[in-house]
């Protein structure tokens, strides 16, 4: 069975198991409150709308989502996702615990943006040399031949807006879980910055 | 309030009583050697060429010349591994990072001793 939980990003930290020093990505993890049971019947697919931190400002609450919290008997929160999952009822809470140390878990998360970058940053590519008077210096060099196809191939690597993306790490070992501060670490880096909104997902 | 739950898991993970030395100073760490199930206690007897990181996270470049090869090692300040550490001699540098020291050998590669001056030990320098 598939588990999710709703997270926020703390930092990286460093810690000692026995003789290894481990690289640790610190996320405060739920409690999330189930909002919601989508169903097969109802919604044609099955998954649990999750809500994580609650919101204090009542103005920071729109009409139609207090309206949507009031229907559910749960008090507002500031973000809602969906995770395909089960085995949880409507108002339950959902806690780091349902993890433990050595799983692999999938995170999701939005990347820092990086802005309008250019073909060495964003693609990686090699730029020219460094001296000797050459004024080639990070630019893309040829899109494309002439006659044929007399047109730039679609998803040619080019400049462009780099990063703020989506994007899902697999297989990222529970380093420890802390249920008590509902803190897990997990081994290396995640998606995005600081207080960064990630997705925790197993099986 | 992610610093309090930072600091919380770093906080136990640090030690008390290391050593207070600087980069440029000559130390001696007794660095906990495996091999195979047994556990035994090795010193790297080295010059100092950079600390980096602050609080648990903070660690140190060592460098030695072994039979002529220069050999750095990095050790994390708050490992386990790393039982002590002894200062043996103090350096006198201007410098923060002493990566210089890597291309030069022999004579030029020396470090100037000094008798430092501490804050805390007025009496102490005057003395000198």
């Amino acid at each position: 069975m598939s588990m999710g939980i709703i997270g926020k990003k703390l930092g990286m930290s460093q810690i000692f198991d026995g003789r290894d020093l481990i690289p640790v990505t610190v996320i405060q993890a739920g409690p999330c409150k189930v909002v919601q049971k989508k169903t097969a019947e109802r919604d044609g697919y099955e998954a649990l709308q999750l809500a994580f931190e609650e919101e204090n400002k009542k103005h920071r609450v729109t009409k139609a989502m207090a309206g949507h919290f009031k229907k559910t008997d749960v008090v507002p929160h500031r973000y809602l996702r969906e995770i395909k999952m089960s085995g949880f009822e409507q108002g339950q809470d959902i806690k780091v615990d349902i993890f433990k140390k050595g799983d692999l878990v999938k995170i999701s998360g939005v990347t820092k943006g990086k802005g309008f970058a250019g073909v060495m940053k964003r693609h990686n590519f090699r730029g020219g040399p460094g001296s000797h008077g050459s004024m080639f210096d990070r630019r893309p060099g040829s899109i494309g031949a002439s006659a044929y196809p007399s047109r730039v191939w679609p998803g040619k690597k080019l400049p462009g807006h780099m990063g703020d993306v989506n994007v899902s790490v697999k297989n990222l070992k529970v380093v420890e879980v802390r249920p008590d501060q509902n803190i897990i670490l997990i081994r290396g880096a995640v998606p995005g910055g600081e207080n960064a909104l990630v997705l925790i997902m197993k099986g | 309030m992610n610093n309090t739950i930072l600091n919380a898991i770093e906080k136990p993970q640090m030690k008390s009583g290391i050593t207070n030395f600087r980069v440029g100073d000559t130390i001696k760490v007794h660095a906990k050697v495996v091999e195979g199930d047994k556990e035994r206690i090795q010193i790297f007897e080295g010059l100092v060429i950079g600390r980096q990181g602050s609080g648990m996270r903070e660690s140190v470049r060592v460098r030695k010349l072994s039979y002529g090869v220069g050999v750095e090692r990095l050790f994390p300040l708050h490992s386990p591994m790393v039982d002590k550490i002894e200062l043996a001699k103090e350096g006198k540098i201007r410098r923060a990072k002493l990566y210089y020291l890597r291309d030069l050998r022999g004579r030029a590669a020396r470090i100037k001793e000094k008798g430092r001056v501490f804050a805390d030990a007025p009496a102490a320098a005057k003395a000198e």
